[in-house]
């Protein structure tokens, strides 16, 4: 027993040890934020905000309209009629019109396929991302952003959103939180970095930002189903699996203890 | 029915040995029957190749081994082919499953001695598979052909153009271009599904005939064949017919149950069986900031990257290659320089029991430091210096080897094996 306990250790220090190491959003800490798959009404929400926001110039070029709009309960009639573009017909690949020469022409780089960035990035990274960007008159487009400085993304966003303005990061205090006024309790800022977080400035956008918050959420998951469109399907498969292998494992057991009982 | 089988069965028999065949290597060969949990790696090892084969079969149906093609028919497979994702998910896993089974069953063979007369050759083609299997790996990692797959690519083809004179042309002559392009990707499909399988598959052929010749070493290292009863079969022998293939079904169905756990639940293991930046297509203008390799080459990639000799003039590069090749390629001689009188650590004396588990636990840290960025610190030391004094224990271990081997006192081996 002690070697199986030693051996089990050998096989999962590495694991363990590998895994720790999360994703990071580049300067700050990525918002804490949780996928429900399982949510069809926000995935449909989500899929709506993609084709009107991010499809015109971010193709999904290795998923399909029909698979979509299968998996997300989407009836047939109403994607051909709302959500797809040009001549495209319900089968195909989820293209878009822009040439990636025109696109690295207009931005500086071709804006990429995102069919699996939630796969290559994360929610969370995406979440905080879309949550980052701030007014920067320097830029091109008038917008940078704190998750991926001097990116040649323009704030898509933007009227949903409205505006935000880089701040200084919060001071940290020495026990690792952030540093108050002793006075007035108020949260101090660092002053090493001019440009450490973002504020909303108030009554801008179109939305309220806890309305932003959950369109967010509701693209980011739908980038989430996109990336791996038979997540669910593999989970459920996978507890049937799970549930053989062990009646396999009682009948298997008994077979080897009924060979076995007479070696000594 | 049974008249007709059976009549079919001798008249293939009489033509070719199936009967003696059977009998050689199963139902009349006779393993110790005090294996323990550590023998069933070996057997795990062709559980997965069979995996491997199978569902490497399947996915050349759909992959296309083209540039402009290869990254979308991955995902073609993961989309739109029936059942796709599973079988390229079986196959993923099976890749780093694989590793993970011969490491564990290597490990067996450094504990009990498994290497020593007479059976150095079973060792020697053991260990011919494990390159191999470097090889199909990495070969395999680059089909993908997303970053990882392109960059990971770049940095090994390009080790050998560190060799002296030959290689800047032996480098190119590898790609077949003057950089990793369609042309590499299309030899290293052929590499990968035709020629090293075949290798693979004679290598686990001649390994299993060697190991059947001579017998199962086990984890007492007690010789069984030396105490035979008056049949001539060995007194500590089972048939591996019947008790050892239910016996391992028993494991093979435990390790299915691990392994259809990460299938279903955690294909990329947060990172470490699917790196996360190869969801990215390859693209030869972009270097992402850290290049890892998979987490199974970690620790030879440690090796790697800690050595800065510059001996003779030539680069730390090819120095690093020649460290990297020299910690594969050492464990070779292995049974030569044991020169312990017993095979199992169970008799032998303290300095191996120590030298054992340290070696293990340096494998493991070099193979942590291999897959995080080379700058920083660990454990408040930097990390290229803690991976180069990790370097030397590791090479230690084998050098010492000689000396502490034959200076340590040894406990008896008794004359039968124990069931413990």
């Amino acid at each position: 027993m002690k070697k199986l306990i030693l051996a089990c250790l050998l096989v999962m220090a590495p694991v363990a040890a590998l895994a720790a190491g999360g994703k990071s959003c580049g300067k700050i800490e990525c918002d804490a934020f949780d996928v429900d798959l399982h949510d069809k009404a926000a995935l449909q929400r989500g899929a709506q905000v993609y084709m009107n926001y991010c499809m015109g110039c971010h193709a999904l070029r290795y998923a399909r309209y029909e698979r979509t709009a299968n998996d997300l309960g989407i009836p047939a009639e109403m994607v051909q009629g709302n959500l797809m573009f040009g001549d495209s017909k319900i089968g195909d690949l989820m293209q878009n019109a822009l040439p990636d020469a025109q696109g690295k022409k207009w931005f500086g780089a071709a804006p990429p396929d995102l069919t699996l960035i939630a796969r290559r990035r994360g929610p969370e990274w995406l979440y905080t991302y879309l949550h980052s960007f701030y007014v920067d008159p320097a830029r091109p487009y008038g917008a940078n952003n704190l998750v991926f400085p001097d990116v040649g993304m323009p704030h898509a966003l933007y009227e949903l959103q409205g505006q935000q303005v880089c701040k200084p990061a919060w001071k940290i205090a020495a026990n690792g939180g952030i540093a108050r006024d002793p006075v007035t309790y108020e949260n101090l800022e660092d002053e090493h970095y001019p440009c450490g977080r973002v504020e909303h400035v108030a009554g801008t956008g179109q939305l309220t930002p806890e309305e932003y918050d959950r369109t967010v959420a509701d693209l980011v998951s739908f980038l989430e189903y996109v990336g791996e469109p038979m997540q669910l399907e593999r989970q459920r498969i996978g507890i049937f699996t799970m549930l053989f292998l062990l009646l396999l494992l009682i009948v298997a057991w008994m077979l080897n203890r009924e060979y076995w009982k007479d070696v000594h | 029915m049974i008249k007709l089988l059976v009549g079919l069965r001798d008249w293939v028999d009489a033509r070719l040995p199936i009967m003696r065949a059977w009998d050689t290597h199963m139902g009349k060969y006779y393993a110790p029957k005090n294996f323990n949990f550590w023998y069933f790696f070996g057997v795990l090892s062709l559980f997965v190749l069979v995996n491997q084969l199978l569902t490497g079969i399947w996915l050349t149906m759909s992959y296309v081994p083209s540039a402009e093609a290869a990254f979308a028919s991955v995902e073609y497979i993961m989309r739109d082919v029936e059942m796709g994702w599973l079988i390229r998910y079986l196959h993923s896993t099976g890749a780093s499953a694989f590793f993970a089974v011969v490491y564990l069953h290597m490990f067996r063979g450094l504990m009990y001695g498994s290497y020593k007369k007479p059976r150095e050759l079973v060792w020697i083609f053991g260990m011919l598979i494990y390159l191999a299997l470097m090889a199909e790996g990495f070969l395999g990692y680059v089909l993908p052909w997303g970053q990882m797959s392109y960059w990971g690519a770049q940095v090994i083809v390009s080790l050998f153009g560190a060799i002296p004179v030959i290689g800047p042309d032996l480098e190119q002559w590898v790609r077949g271009d003057y950089l990793i392009s369609g042309i590499t990707l299309n030899r290293f499909f052929a590499l990968h599904v035709v020629a090293v399988p075949i290798i693979l598959l004679a290598l686990v052929v001649l390994h299993l005939l060697a190991l059947h010749e001579v017998g199962s070493n086990n984890p007492d290292g007690i010789e069984i064949k030396k105490n035979k009863d008056a049949n001539g079969i060995p007194k500590d022998g089972i048939a591996f017919h019947p008790y050892y293939t239910v016996h391992d079904i028993v494991g093979v169905v435990v390790f299915l149950f691990v392994f259809c756990a990460i299938v279903f639940f955690a294909p990329e293991m947060g990172g470490y069986f699917i790196e996360y930046a190869n969801f990215e297509e390859a693209n030869a203008l972009k270097t992402p900031d850290h290049i890892a390799p998979v987490w199974y080459y970690t620790p030879f990639y440690a090796m790697l990257r800690a050595t800065t000799l510059e001996w003779f003039g030539l680069s730390s590069k090819f120095w690093g290659f020649v460290v990297m090749g020299g910690a594969v390629a050492i464990f070779f001689v292995l049974p030569w320089i044991d020169r312990s009188p017993v095979k199992s650590w169970r008799y032998k004396g303290l300095a191996t029991k120590i030298a054992i588990p340290v070696f293990a636990v340096v494998f493991l840290i070099l193979g942590y430091l291999g897959a995080i960025p080379a700058e920083g610190t660990f454990l408040g030391m930097e990390r290229k210096a803690a991976a180069q004094y990790l370097t030397i224990v590791y090479f230690a271990f084998f050098f010492l080897m000689p000396i502490y081997t034959s200076l340590e006192s040894t406990k008896p081996v008794p004359e039968r094996v124990t069931m413990r």
